[in-house]
This record gives structure tokens, C-alpha cells and sequence, in this order.
């Protein structure tokens, strides 16, 4: 037996505090989910409980990326989980995808990012848009983790409003010259690849891979971030680059597509945040039980009790609009405006639980001992990224009343 | 090779624990269930190493209910290459040992893993038992096992104070404990593969069961403890003699 205790230990230990996380499940949704998608959410949380949880508090306080995870990643499969299996991909459903970013994102936001990007703002824009050729350069790489991908989209003055980029691809005959910059990415300082969109000479936006090496490509790194500060963020720079013809995505025209991917980004977030907000809630439940006031364990405290019931209240609703859109998203019937609301949802959910999560760890909840501070200020950055929370909430604004009210 | 594990499943090590019945029955509503962490991380992951050294197949053998069959799949993940199940709730160590040796000796494996014990009853039994009945060499508590050839072993036992290195010609049995293999994490290519596995339901032989648990009992409660002032060992030495009895 004490074999057994010292081995679950280790597996569970943390530099800071042990990761004694346990899943809640108050309206026994694991019913709603397969045999796979039970096995595929143990793998990837024993993953995280081993790999991430032991170090992510100390890449977070020293704004390190753990770029040695990103081939574990890889291995593990949580590169392109939607794609097919051909292309590098892992061929699961939708709901498989949610899953492991939501046992991604328990651990670290950061880390859930770099697989959100991965998978769906690099390999999906590739197998969606791009040629066959592109299909097999690129994606097998990208899906092992032997490449990092990044997603150029917002500007340093086109955030909420994509159409009005600057970047541009020129077309000079046997090549593209492609000027511009992009920032906020995620990835960028360490990325091999980015799938970046670029207006053409006919004015319409138009996807390319650019490498790193290429001449003119630089990639210099945001620092100073409160946030996902065990992310690499930065940005990407072009300065007339010479694109060969064949790095452009074919079948991507127009802000279709790079919305597609946001979609599908957006998709993965959404279960995310429950990670997170599960963390929190789990951590604020122990603690709760834990620590005496006046002689008795402060669950056993009215204001206590409502933070706690609100929290698993709000994570239960959570947990069935991700399950819905993820039926929805495996019939090909989810539309982006449904997309939008779980994320906003969702991840206005984690950062209300985050912060009360905060009060009931007293002060112990400021400190690196507990994941909540880092969870807090990571959601600070996913509340923004991938469609503002306001931004979200104007598409279902124009979904319902057919009215444009963003400009 | 021909390799079979022994898979069992186990209350998880964070489980609430909790009797009914008159204290004869272990309470599994709300229990979550992993595979038996020896049998798993050091048992099957070694069996799957060793195939991948000497090629073969690694077969996996559960006794229990249809309620096993997610630990089942797990270890098809990790790698097995087909499992079986034999349909009953497991009784004793004997008749388990006896229901997984009648399933055996019609099917001449080389080797045959199982973890040291299992987390929930901690009997440590069923692979001796299963060796007898297999008319098998056994090794128990090992924590290396090298094939050098795929009929010859060398297994390495912790013993008081040192280590004890044994060889073995295949067939035998071995159970397994920590230092044999690393934990492998099932990957998403694995998990899918493991639907397409296949996974044999048999009847339960007609063995007997030589014992039945009576009743169980948690251990008493921890007391609360006395914090004593650093100045006064005189009350601490009158606790230890008069409340604890220990002096």
C-alpha cells in the first residue's frame, strides 16, 4: 500500500501545492458523453496533473513559456484533434476537442491557448483552405508538435475590425511581397509557421503560410503581460517578404475564412473557461472545508455557501451549453452566433468564479500557493481575445434583431 | 510472445469509503473506478514493452461486470492487443486466481503479469494462487523484469535490505510493483484504436470461493490533537502516561 500512496503522489505533486483537483459533475453530464470522451478527458487531465500543473506556476511568475510541452502535446494528441488522422490529425469529434481544451485550460490558459492556436487557427485554416500539397508540408508537422504554428489576424489598429487591415500581398509575378504587421499572437516568438491574412491587390482577404527564416519575417515578443504570462505572445512583422506563390491558401477569400477559424476557436474556449472555473471552484471548495473561523470551516458560512452554490450553479449551465454546441458542432449545425454566445457565457462564467474563488481563499488566494490569482488574470486576456465579450454579445445582438450595431 | 495481464479495477485512491449492509459490503454509489494502479502502470505498461522488444501479443483478463469495461478500454489504449472478460462479480482471491487459470491453460502463454496487489482488498494472493494452479514457476514483488529472449527472463525482486536476482525460463507468472515501468498516458490515437480492439466476454467457470469477508470495519477516527505549551513538558509527560498509556 505505501507503494501505491508514494506513486500517486508523485504523479500528482506540485512545486507549489499538491494538484488534488477532482472533477464536479452536479447534473451528471458525464452521462451525456461517450466511453472515448471519458477516456480522452482522463488521459489529457493525467497529462496535465503531471506534466503542467508541477511547473506552470513557476513558468507563469517568471513569464516563461514551457515551449519542452509542445511536443508532449503533440504525443498526447491534442494538436488538431478534428483533423483527419491522414493529415497528422487526431479524427475525433467535437466534443473529444472541447474536452481536451477544457482539461488544457484546468491547467493553465496559457497552455490551452497554444493548442487552441495550434489546432484550430493553424491546421484547420490548412486542411480547410489549403491545396493538397499544403495539406501534407504542413499539417503532419503541426499535429506531432514538431512545428509551432501561430494565426495572424488582428493589427495593432484593427483589433474588433478585421476588414480594415493594412497588411497586404502584392503580386509581383512568380511571387507575393507581402508588408504588414500583426500583433497579440499567440505562438508568435517561437513559431515555425503562421497562417497569415492579407488583403491582395484586388482589395480581398487572402491567407498565406509564412516561415520562419524568411527574409523580412520577425517575430519580436510582447513582454510585460499580467496575463497568460506562461504563453508566448508577440508579434509578427513583414518586411517585404518574398512569399513563393504556392504559400497561399487557394480556396480562402474574403473574412470568411479567417472567421471560420475564430469559430472553431471560439468553439474550444468555451469548454475552456470551464476548466478554469473548475480549478477555481474545486480549489475554493477545499479551502472552504478547510480553514476554521470562529471554530467552525467557513463552507459552513452563509456567504460562504452562496459563493460556493453560485459557482457550481453557474459551471452546471456552462456545462450543458458546451455539451449542446458540441452536438451541434458534430452535426454541422452549430451557427456562429450560437458559438459566440457559449463563449461569452462561458468565459464571463470562469472570471466571475475566478475572482469569488479569490475572496474564499482569503489571502492565501493572492499568492503563487493556489492556481486562482494566475487563473484570474489569465481569463482577463480570454475574455478578450477571440471576440471581445462586448463584441460577442452585439452577434447575438444582430442574430436576434437582424440589426448591425457594430458600427 | 504471448503475454497475459491481469487487469482489475479499483475504487480510485481518492474514493470516499463506506460500508453497507451490516458493515458486509463496500458502498460503490458514487465511486469513481480506475484500473488497479500496479497492474496498469507497472504490470501491462512492461507487457507492452515487451512486445514491442520481441513482438507477440499482449492480452488483457478481467474478472467482473459489465462496469469494467471503461478500465478495459483504457488498457486496450495503453496498448493491449485484445482483452477478455469473464462475466461475474468477483468473489474471493481463489476464485478469481481459478476463474483467470481455467481461461489460461487452454491458451499457453509464455508470461503472465500481474500488479503486486490490488489498492482495494490489498490481498496480494490471486498471482501466486494462479501460479499453483498453472502449475507455474512464480516470482513475486518484482520491480525489473528483462527478456533478454523471448524464453528466458531475468527478474529482479526488493528484498530486506538489498535486491535478489532471478532467472526464470518462460512460462511463469510474475506480479509486478513499482521500478518495473514508467506510467504510460493513453494518447488520442491509442484511445481511438482501443474501440476496434477486440474484447471477449466469457461465462465464469464453474470454481469454487474458499472464503467470504464477514464484515468490515474503517479504521478508528483520528483524534483531535492537544497542543501542549512548550513550557510546560510536566502536562505533556502526564498526558503520555496517564491518557495515551504509552509511558
Amino acid at each position: 500500500m505505501s507503494h501505491i500512496i508514494e506513486t500517486a503522489a508523485q504523479s500528482n505533486s506540485k512545486s507549489a501545492g499538491q494538484d488534488k483537483f477532482q472533477s464536479h459533475d452536479y447534473y451528471w453530464v458525464d452521462e451525456l458523453l461517450s466511453p472515448e470522451h471519458l477516456l480522452i478527458r482522463e488521459s489529457v487531465r493525467a497529462w496535465v496533473k503531471k506534466e503542467v500543473s508541477p511547473i506552470i506556476e513557476d513558468y507563469a511568475q517568471r513569464a516563461q513559456f514551457p515551449r519542452h510541452l509542445v511536443r508532449q502535446l503533440g504525443e498526447i494528441g491534442a494538436f488538431g484533434p478534428t483533423i483527419p488522422t491522414e493529415y497528422g490529425g487526431q479524427g475525433l469529434d467535437y466534443i473529444s476537442y472541447g474536452i481536451i481544451m477544457q482539461e488544457l485550460e484546468r491547467g493553465d490558459s496559457g497552455i490551452r491557448s497554444t493548442a487552441s492556436v495550434q489546432s484550430s487557427l493553424v491546421m484547420y485554416p490548412i486542411y480547410t483552405y489549403g491545396s493538397e500539397e499544403q495539406r501534407m508540408k504542413y499539417l503532419p508537422k503541426l499535429g506531432s508538435g514538431e512545428w509551432l504554428g501561430s494565426f495572424g489576424l488582428t493589427e495593432p489598429n484593427y483589433g474588433s475590425n478585421p476588414s480594415g487591415m493594412i497588411t497586404r500581398i502584392e503580386d509581383k509575378g512568380d511571387y507575393y511581397l507581402l508588408n504588414g504587421a500583426k500583433m497579440w499572437i499567440s505562438n508568435a516568438p517561437f513559431c515555425d509557421v503562421a497562417v497569415v491574412w492579407a488583403k491582395d491587390d484586388a482589395g480581398d482577404i487572402r491567407g498565406v503560410i509564412v516561415e520562419r527564416g524568411m527574409e523580412g519575417f520577425t517575430t519580436p515578443e510582447t513582454h510585460g503581460k499580467w496575463s497568460l504570462r506562461a504563453s508566448a505572445t508577440g508579434e509578427l512583422v513583414f518586411d517585404n517578404v518574398r512569399l513563393p506563390k504556392e504559400n497561399l491558401l487557394p480556396k480562402a477569400k474574403g473574412l470568411k475564412a479567417p472567421l471560420s477559424c475564430l469559430s472553431s476557436a471560439r468553439f474550444g474556449i468555451a469548454w475552456g473557461a470551464i476548466g478554469a472555473a473548475l480549478d477555481c471552484y474545486d480549489s475554493a471548495l477545499r479551502y472552504a472545508q478547510e480553514r476554521i473561523q470562529f471554530d467552525k470551516p467557513i463552507a459552513a458560512f452563509q456567504l460562504t455557501q452562496k459563493k460556493l452554490a453560485e459557482m457550481i450553479t453557474e459551471i452546471t449551465k456552462a456545462q450543458l451549453l458546451a455539451w449542446r454546441v458540441g452536438v451541434l458542432k458534430n452535426e454541422d449545425r452549430a451557427t456562429p452566433a450560437q458559438i459566440s454566445m457559449a463563449k461569452r457565457n462561458n468565459v464571463d462564467m470562469a472570471i466571475h468564479i475566478a475572482r469569488e474563488a479569490r475572496q474564499i481563499h482569503g489571502g492565501m488566494g493572492i499568492t503563487g500557493e493556489y492556481p486562482i490569482m494566475r487563473h484570474s488574470m489569465n481569463l482577463e486576456s480570454v475574455i478578450t481575445y477571440e471576440g471581445t465579450h462586448d463584441i460577442h454579445l452585439l452577434i447575438t445582438g444582430m442574430d436576434i434583431t437582424g440589426h448591425n450595431a457594430f458600427k | 510472445m504471448k503475454i497475459l495481464v491481469c487487469v482489475a479495477q479499483t475504487p480510485d485512491t481518492t474514493a470516499k469509503i463506506e460500508f453497507i449492509n451490516n458493515s458486509t459490503q463496500f458502498n460503490a454509489t458514487g465511486v469513481t473506478f480506475i484500473m488497479n494502479p500496479t497492474d496498469e502502470w507497472y504490470a501491462l505498461v512492461r507487457a507492452v514493452e515487451l512486445r514491442k522488444q520481441h513482438g507477440g501479443t499482449v492480452t488483457t483478463i478481467t474478472v467482473g461486470g459489465t462496469d469494467n469495461e471503461q478500465t478495459i478500454r483504457k488498457a486496450l489504449a495503453i496498448g493491449a492487443d485484445d482483452a477478455v472478460r469473464i462475466d461475474m462479480q468477483p468473489t474471493d482471491a481463489y476464485n478469481v486466481a481459478a476463474q483467470i487459470a481455467a481461461y489460461a491453460k487452454q491458451q499457453n502463454y509464455d508470461l503472465i503479469l500481474t500488479g503486486k496487489e490490488t489498492i482495494d482488498y490489498n490481498g496480494s494472493t490471486v498471482g501466486g494462487i494462479l501460479a499453483e494452479l498453472l502449475d507455474l514457476p512464480y516470482i513475486a514483488l518484482a520491480s525489473k523484469l528483462e527478456m533478454p529472449s523471448p524464453n528466458s527472463a531475468e527478474v529482479w525482486r526488493d528484498i530486506e535490505g538489498g535486491v535478489e536476482k532471478v532467472g526464470v525460463q518462460t512460462p511463469f507468472v510474475v506480479s509486478a510493483q513499482k521500478g518495473m515501468a514508467e506510467q504510460v498516458i493513453p494518447n488520442m490515437q491509442g484511445i481511438m484504436a482501443s474501440r476496434r480492439k477486440p474484447l471477449a466476454v466469457l461465462p465464469p467457470f464453474d470454481v469454487e470461493t474458499l472464503t467470504m469477508a464477514e464484515s468490515f470495519q474503517l479504521p478508528p477516527q483520528r483524534s483531535n490533537v492537544k497542543l501542549i505549551d512548550p513550557e510546560n513538558p510536566a502536562e505533556l509527560v502526564r498526558l503520555l502516561h496517564e491518557e495515551a498509556k504509552v509511558i
